[in-house]
């Protein structure tokens, strides 16, 4: 018989006291001629900047396995990580370098923020996904809300923003559930 | 608090039957999804059913112990806080990284955004580390952290409670949680953890007063085991049972 989770509680305003580190947003490592920026925006229901959100993001390394380096708070920058801690600010943006994952063509996401009691998963697709079985389910409207945008004049350059809630104009980001209690 | 206030605050909770005055906190309204969350189905060797690795650099000396962490000794009362770490099988998250974040004594936080009208502590940061051995078992000396009141209704205290965010094997597993003390009267008009509806896990997020943990002379033990949810990346069946890969 499986053990009772322990519940999530929200992250609270605090959190930044403890949780982000220096190198945090660093997958890649330092100088790699490959490495690509991977940035964007936390927006609430109205649009407004969402100035207190952690993101950590977790990917395959460029051959497709999905293990990195040491990834922690103390990591030295010389090796790839897979990880990535990174938190907005005040104008609720975020960035990362990294290098693109091999094999399946997305970096996963994890979202926290004051305001939510439990924290958000989804997925950030950088490549154009083949046969993926997740993005064939959705609407357009809504599968497009995991695709980064690639702006071709800064072939080096990816743009995610999360919403985290829709109107009648915009999107909501599709966020998911892997099982377990929701 | 201070950037947003007591207003933006109060649309935080509502009052929700069954918790007598007691309200629930709802979050902050414009940051809910509306849509529920899409379920996915992992493929064995999906990213997500593998997690980062962390190792003994990461964590110092002083990590695991918040009293250790300036020259001088820090008000409060001393506590050690242990457990284990475990899948939803029982079976022991090794290695893995413990954070926890918390205020000091007289329930400040030493962060820019809590102004409140309580001495911060020289000697106290709030912020640990550590990693699990190989049981699963974490472990930290610290002190009890204060109640502070915050403005989501009347009379709304925080009781005390330590935040800690957890890492499994899987990125599925993922959890930040609070812990909070046994036998605190401010637990039954506590809207955050009231956001959960199941009084069992509500229940599951108070720790047990363990003599055993009790460090001589020194401070009071608590024990208090975390089971991380969602499927997990590396499940040994048993021999007879044929392996279900990421489920």
């Amino acid at each position: 018989m499986p053990l009772a989770p322990t519940p999530s509680q929200t992250i609270g305003p605090y959190f930044a006291m403890a949780l982000p580190f220096p190198g945090g947003a660093d997958l890649a490592p330092a100088g790699h001629p490959d490495a690509v920026t991977l940035h964007g925006y936390v927006l609430d229901g109205p649009g407004a900047p969402v100035p207190d959100a952690l993101l950590e993001f977790w990917q395959a390394a460029p051959d497709g396995s999905p293990a990195g380096a040491a990834a922690g708070p103390r990591r030295d920058g010389d090796a790839f990580t897979g990880f990535a801690r990174v938190s907005t600010g005040e104008d609720g943006h975020y960035a990362l370098r990294t290098l693109l994952p091999g094999g399946a063509p997305y970096l996963a996401l994890c979202l926290f923020a004051r305001g939510l009691p439990h924290h958000l998963f989804t997925r950030v697709y950088v490549r154009p996904p083949g046969d993926d079985p997740l993005l064939a389910a959705l609407p357009a409207e809504r599968r497009a809300t995991l695709l980064a945008a690639h702006d071709a004049a800064r072939p080096r350059s990816y743009r995610f923003d999360v919403r985290l809630q829709g109107d009648e104009h915009h999107a909501e980001t599709v966020f998911l559930h892997f099982g377990g209690a929701p | 608090m201070a950037a947003n206030g007591p207003a933006r605050e109060r649309r935080e909770t509502r009052r929700v039957d069954g918790f007598g005055e007691a309200p629930a906190y709802v979050g902050v309204v414009e940051r809910r999804p509306r849509q529920p969350p899409v379920p996915v189905v992992l493929a064995p060797g999906a990213v997500e059913l593998a997690g980062p690795l962390f190792g003994t650099r990461d964590v110092g000396p002083f990590d695991a112990d918040l009293t250790r962490q300036h020259p001088g000794e820090p008000l409060g009362e001393r506590i050690t806080v242990s457990g284990r770490v475990l899948d939803g099988r029982g079976r022991p998250v090794r290695g893995q990284l413990v954070e926890l974040w918390q205020a000091n004594a007289a329930g400040r936080y030493a962060h820019r955004l809590d102004d409140r009208r309580a001495p911060l502590d020289p000697n106290f940061t709030g912020t640990g580390r550590c990693l699990t051995d190989d049981s699963g078992r974490y472990r930290f000396t610290t002190i009890r952290p204060g109640a502070y009141p915050w403005a989501s209704h009347p009379h709304a205290w925080r009781p005390a409670h330590l935040h800690f965010s957890l890492f499994g094997t899987a990125f599925t597993q993922r959890l930040v949680t609070q812990m909070y003390f046994p036998n605190d009267p401010l637990l039954p008009y506590d809207a955050i953890r009231n956001a959960l509806p199941d009084p069992d896990a509500r229940r599951r997020l108070v720790a047990v007063y363990d003599p055993d943990l009790n460090e001589p002379e020194l401070s009071l033990g608590y024990h208090w085991d975390i089971v991380l949810d969602g499927p997990a990346a590396t499940w040994t069946a048993p021999a007879s049972v044929p392996a279900q890969g990421g489920r």
